[in-house]
């Protein structure tokens, strides 16, 4: 019922929305030049808030004298190149300056580093696509620093609610409301899908995995403007150890069922083998970009209607595009919890295929 | 799709390849593992505790059964022991019956001998009193009768007259 009622109440901020967008968009023809500016913007801005980035700036502004201001921390640049060279960020100045390191020159040019002669030209190939050598780059960027961050908050929230049960067998405090999520994720996820006997096993990495996507994603809400799980390196990273626990766990019945499977025709067999063998290599690429594309999805689509409300700037159209996103906000609040369930869900679904014991046909 | 490609940081690929390996082995010994044990035991402790509630109400009903038998075993006992005492009274009443009509008919019979004695001694008695008695009142009689002569012959003509020779 409460379903119907914010998808009816999206259906009809949309409506109200569209219908205002006519109605400014008509007079305002002619000084679209303006109107651009501030969409590119918007679009640049958005683009900008889905990267990574080598320092950590809530904000930044203009001053009248058309310098840029940041406000925010640098972080240290990593980089590998005929050697270990660690410098601050605050040198590229936010891609405005060259860093000079050990008498070479880089560039931070659209969130990466590009090694440049002392003048900082950088080539492009026939796509735009810039062809100087990158250097390899280890640096702390933003989202290595909130993974670390969120990897300290989990490990300060359990170790202590490790430790409040060697006194007391019954949750306090924070305890109480995760253990209920704890309890969930074994009894729902990991024993349905893996079965008693072997589940315990697998117990430490889905409870992890589940509440870092969680949390990370739910940080990603804030306004801080980290978005971690948006980054494919990041849910790659994830989904590999998935491949790598589901691999390494497989039993004799699994690959037989991969290579040989049991009870069709020999050339069924054979059509099925690379098929299956994709499949093990499908799965955990699905789980991929699933959590990378929704979690983008999520940032895009809430980013643009914040847009809306400076495109608008009206009395009608702004409230409305503020309305949309304080939903569009919840309903990003379920997809964060969500996409570390499915997560979770798949990749215990996995190992469970791994470790099945079949009955001999 | 190239763009994601272009997008991709191996740097941090690496870091969070690092980190999440280094959270979960972290959490595994420092959280989920003292977190799981403790719920585990907490489960198994309520198992038990319901388990022992279960067995110790079976146990109440056995022993509630115990109880039920061994009250049905006491009454039927009772009642055998009544039954017997009811019997073992009648026939003590009986045979007391039996030995009281013996008795008393010694007793009687006893008694009618004595009197049977005792009236012949009484009627023997009475036999020699009334034979003196006669004796003397024939003494006395005949004395009188002897007296006088006349009466004499006349008693003995009348003793004649009575012996009659036939």
């Amino acid at each position: 019922m409460n379903r119907f009622k914010l998808v009816k109440t999206i259906t009809l901020l949309l409506l109200f929305v569209t219908a205002s967008m006519h109605a400014i968009s008509t007079p305002s023809k002619e000084e679209t030049h303006g109107k651009k500016d501030l969409k590119t913007e918007i679009k640049e801005y958005i683009n900008h808030h889905l990267l990574d980035s080598h320092d950590f700036s809530l904000y930044s502004y203009e001053t009248d004298e058309g310098e840029h201001k940041y406000i925010g921390a640098p972080l240290p640049v990593i980089l590998w190149d005929g050697g270990l060279k660690v410098f601050s960020s605050s040198k590229f100045h936010h891609g405005e300056t060259l860093a000079e390191v050990d008498g070479n020159y880089y560039k931070l040019y659209h969130g990466k580093i590009y090694k440049t002669d002392a003048a900082g030209t950088i080539n492009y190939d026939e796509d735009h696509h810039a062809t100087n050598a990158k250097p390899l780059d280890f640096s702390i960027t933003k989202n290595v620093v909130f993974i670390f961050l969120v990897g300290l908050l989990m490990f300060f929230m359990f170790s202590r609610m490790a430790k409040k049960y060697k006194n007391n067998p019954i949750p306090t405090g924070l305890g109480r409301l995760l253990e209920p999520i704890i309890l969930y994720v074994r009894d729902d996820i990991a024993i349905p899908n893996i079965g008693k006997k072997k589940y315990k096993k697998y117990m430490s990495y889905l409870l992890t995995i589940f509440f870092f996507i969680w949390i990370i994603n739910l940080l990603g809400l804030t306004p801080l403007g980290v978005n971690v799980t948006n980054n494919i390196a990041v849910t790659l990273a994830l989904a590999l150890m998935t491949y790598f626990i589901t691999t390494f766990s497989g039993n004799k019945d699994y690959w037989k069922h991969i290579f040989w499977m049991p009870g069709v025709p020999v050339p069924m067999k054979i059509i099925l083998a690379p098929i299956e063998l994709l499949g093990t290599i499908i799965k955990p690429f699905s789980l991929m970009i699933r959590l990378y594309a929704n979690i983008t999805a999520g940032h895009v689509v809430l980013m643009s209607i914040i847009g809306l409300m400076f495109i608008f700037k009206n009395w009608i159209g702004s409230p409305l595009s503020f309305g949309l996103a304080f939903a569009l906000s919840l309903l990003e609040l379920l997809v964060a919890a969500l996409q570390a369930y499915i997560f979770t869900m798949l990749s215990a679904l996995y190992f469970g295929s791994a470790v099945e014991e079949h009955e001999h046909h | 799709m190239d763009k994601l490609i272009e997008q991709f940081s191996l740097g941090l690929f690496v870091w969070q390849t690092v980190l999440f390996l280094a959270l979960v082995l972290l959490l595994r010994k420092f959280a989920w593992k003292p977190i799981l044990e403790a719920v585990n035991n907490r489960e198994e402790g309520i198992k038990n505790a319901l388990d022992e509630a279960e067995n110790a109400r079976k146990e109440m009903q056995n022993l509630q059964a115990d109880n039920e038998r061994i009250l049905n075993e006491a009454r039927t006992e009772r009642d055998g022991m009544l039954k017997e005492a009811r019997e073992l009274k009648e026939s003590i009443i009986a045979e007391a019956k039996e030995e009281a009509t013996i008795q008393a008919n010694k007793v009687i019979e006893q008694a009618q001998a004595t009197i049977q004695s005792e009236k012949q001694a009484a009627i023997a008695d009475i036999k020699n009193q009334v034979a003196e008695i006669s004796v003397g009142i024939a003494e006395k009689v005949v004395k009188t009768e002897l007296s006088d002569k006349d009466k004499q012959i006349k008693l003995v003509e009348d003793m004649l007259k009575e012996v009659t020779i036939s």
